[in-house]
């Protein structure tokens, strides 16, 4: 039998039923997630489904509901923390850096946080700066935390459960621009360890997560008619990051380019390039291509918010270049 | 009458011992600071003893606390052993953190001790949740969090008393008023002086009290309890106090008099509850030097301990950054006594 046409966000509201329905200690909270459905529509429905001790809509209190979800987790609940979007996570990123990601540590192995918390991120939908950032990265240099980015509707369905069952605290990540996105997922279950290769060739890797996934893949059917070959990695898991797959892919391929929305400086994008650097500089045959957001804040306006970001063609124009030098 | 009068004496007994056994384990302390076996920050407690003794004293075995970076009188008082603390700030394997928190970071989870906080205001949401957590399992506990004054000009103080009283959480906030957020005097911080008033602009029961005098506090954390207990949502006590030492061991005290410090001392809350039992004839001078014996006793014990603990190994300092084993299905580990309660 085959699988059902759903979408991302469908998939992330069936994963987030199937967490209630198997585990009574598992309970959603966040901005808007009960009366009105989420304000992407994940949880839509859900409120009807499972009442409000469960489905608990919260103050605008970003500070204090995401550390409630964290104490709640000491007090041997598994809550799913939504944030409705990555920039308001601001207003709580003591609670994640100074009591999530650091209890265990702090308390000598005594504390174990097992939370999930979820949130949109990224640009692309004309929201202007402070409703378009990609700050995944920075959540993935904090030891302590497991960071996810569900790219495809597989993930989106059942990358939950592991996180709830993940001892220490899981950030998931849901780029703004995939909610949409539909097809028919292969059931799970999924690891939330590893990359995964989503296309193979010879000539280029192409790495990428999240929303930058479907760009790259599309970025690679547009080189394969110049006849490129592009591995393209879907990161899936921004921290503890699989160096494993990314140096192996380079290390058949001798060339990279990393996609990343995030900016430039002091990045994910860094980090990787930097490891590769460190783990397979002598397979290089030309020097890393970055593929990042500009260096400002995203602006409002269409065609500036399209030239902000990395597009296809810019992803094209890099790979060219690296298979040229 | 004579029982009740016996009981009453017992506890008063009990509320002495307490406040005595920190302000002599902090005593040591500063010793050992200056003999730089403990380091870091650490925060004295001295003075302020009424109101962790006071409000330890309403509690329950299996209630909740959740503090300060201020808290060695909150932890000794909740039945964390001086061992495992005064190894801690030697930072030694032995420590209740095993040595990666130090002072400021006391947790006991067997003892529901959940730390220790050092960013002002950071144990709230984490006290709410814990209250959270018992109300959706049905289990009928008191969260206590202690926090400053200072914590009520941050914006989680507010997010987190909303929260809880939207929620009716069994959750009792109890303010440590010392009137100085490090340095800052309270009006300085404050617009609003009146901190119980504030607490009870979000529907909170709230009240003043006076915070060196342990049967006060003692009595109005009882009655908060146990209205907590019964349904009635958090509450709020605020306990006017005062800190006889510096804000930190690195504090010149510069910002309030020593007239205003001598002024406090004179409201020592031990030598005022000292001479109370006296005039109630409920102790004698030579119970009290039995008592102070005791205590040495403890504290030797536990100074010895801390010296002869080992270090934990430097092969072992990425350890705890991540869970070392996965959850058991159905059931979790670490905090998660809970779960099998």
């Amino acid at each position: 039998m085959s699988a059902a046409t759903t979408t991302y966000r469908e998939a992330m509201r069936e994963a987030i039923r199937e967490a209630l329905r198997r585990d009574d200690r598992v309970f959603l909270m966040g901005e808007d997630v009960g009366a009105y459905g989420g304000c992407f529509a994940v949880s839509l429905g859900l409120l009807e489904e499972f009442g409000p001790e469960r489905i608990r809509d919260t103050p605008l209190s970003e500070a204090a509901f995401v550390g409630a979800g964290i104490g709640a987790a000491l007090g041997g609940m598994r809550p799913i923390v939504e944030i409705m979007t990555v920039n308001f996570s601001l207003l709580a990123l003591d609670q994640i850096l100074n009591n999530a990601a650091t209890l265990l540590h702090m308390s000598g192995g005594q504390l174990n946080v097992p939370l999930v918390i979820r949130m949109t991120t990224g640009a692309g939908r004309q929201l202007a700066a402070q409703h378009s950032h990609s700050l995944e990265g920075w959540y993935a240099h904090i030891p302590g935390l497991r960071i996810l980015a569900p790219a495809t509707i597989e993930d989106a369905r059942n990358m939950l459960w592991p996180a709830l069952e993940d001892p220490d605290p899981v950030l998931i990540f849901e780029h703004g621009s995939l909610y949409g996105m539909s097809g028919q997922p292969r059931p799970g279950p999924v690891d939330i360890t590893s990359a995964a290769l989503r296309r193979s060739g010879k000539d280029i890797t192409l790495i990428a997560y999240g929303g930058t996934t479907g760009k790259a893949l599309a970025a690679a059917d547009a080189l394969s008619a110049e006849g490129i070959e592009a591995d393209v990695i879907d990161l899936r898991v921004l921290r503890p990051l699989d160096d494993a797959t990314i140096v192996e892919s380079v290390g058949n391929t001798h060339r990279a380019v990393i996609v990343d929305e995030g900016w430039r400086s002091g990045s994910l994008s860094a980090e990787i390039g930097t490891r590769i650097v460190e783990q397979a500089f002598y397979q290089l045959d030309a020097p890393i291509q970055r593929v990042c957001t500009a260096e400002v804040p995203v602006p409002y306006a269409r065609h500036l918010e399209e030239a902000a970001l990395p597009q296809v063609p810019s992803i094209v124009a890099a790979a060219r270049e690296a298979v040229a030098s | 009458m004579a029982g009740k009068k016996s009981a009453r004496a017992e506890s008063h007994r009990d509320l002495l011992r307490q406040m005595l056994r920190v302000r002599r384990f902090e005593e040591r302390c500063v010793e050992l600071y200056s003999g730089e076996k403990i380091r870091g920050f650490m925060h004295l407690y001295i003075g302020e003893e009424a109101v962790a003794a006071g409000v330890c004293h309403a509690l329950a075995t299996d209630d909740v606390v959740v503090s300060t970076y201020r808290e060695h009188g909150h932890a000794l008082i909740r039945g964390v052993p001086a061992t495992t603390i005064m190894a801690e700030m030697y930072g030694k394997a032995t420590g209740c953190s095993r040595g990666r928190g130090g002072s400021m970071h006391i947790f006991d989870v067997a003892r529901r001790f959940y730390g220790g906080n050092a960013i002002v205001g950071g144990g709230l949401p984490l006290a709410v949740g814990l209250a959270l957590a018992d109300k959706l399992q049905d289990r009928n506990r008191v969260t206590v969090c202690f926090f400053g004054d200072g914590a009520m000009a941050e914006g989680g103080f507010h997010e987190c008393v909303n929260l809880a009283a939207l929620w009716r959480l069994p959750v009792l906030f109890a303010c440590e008023n010392n009137l100085y957020a490090m340095g800052t005097a309270l009006a300085k911080s404050h617009a609003q002086t009146d901190l119980a008033l504030r607490a009870a602009g979000y529907g909170v029961a709230a009240w003043q009290v006076d915070g060196m005098n342990v049967l006060a506090v003692a009595d109005a954390a009882t009655r908060a309890a146990e209205a907590i207990r019964a349904g009635a949502g958090p509450h709020f006590v605020e306990l006017r106090t005062y800190r006889f030492r510096a804000h930190s061991m690195y504090d010149p005290d510069r910002y309030r008099s020593k007239e205003e410090i001598e002024q406090w001392k004179k409201r020592d809350p031990i030598d005022a509850l000292v001479a109370s039992m006296k005039a109630e004839r409920e102790i004698t001078n030579d119970d009290l030097a039995v008592l102070e014996k005791e205590i040495s006793a403890e504290i030797d014990q536990a100074v010895a301990f801390a010296e002869q603990a080992p270090v934990e190994p430097v092969e072992d300092l990425s350890r705890f950054v991540y869970s070392e084993t996965p959850l058991a299905s159905g059931g979790a580990r670490g905090g998660s006594v809970e779960a099998a309660s």
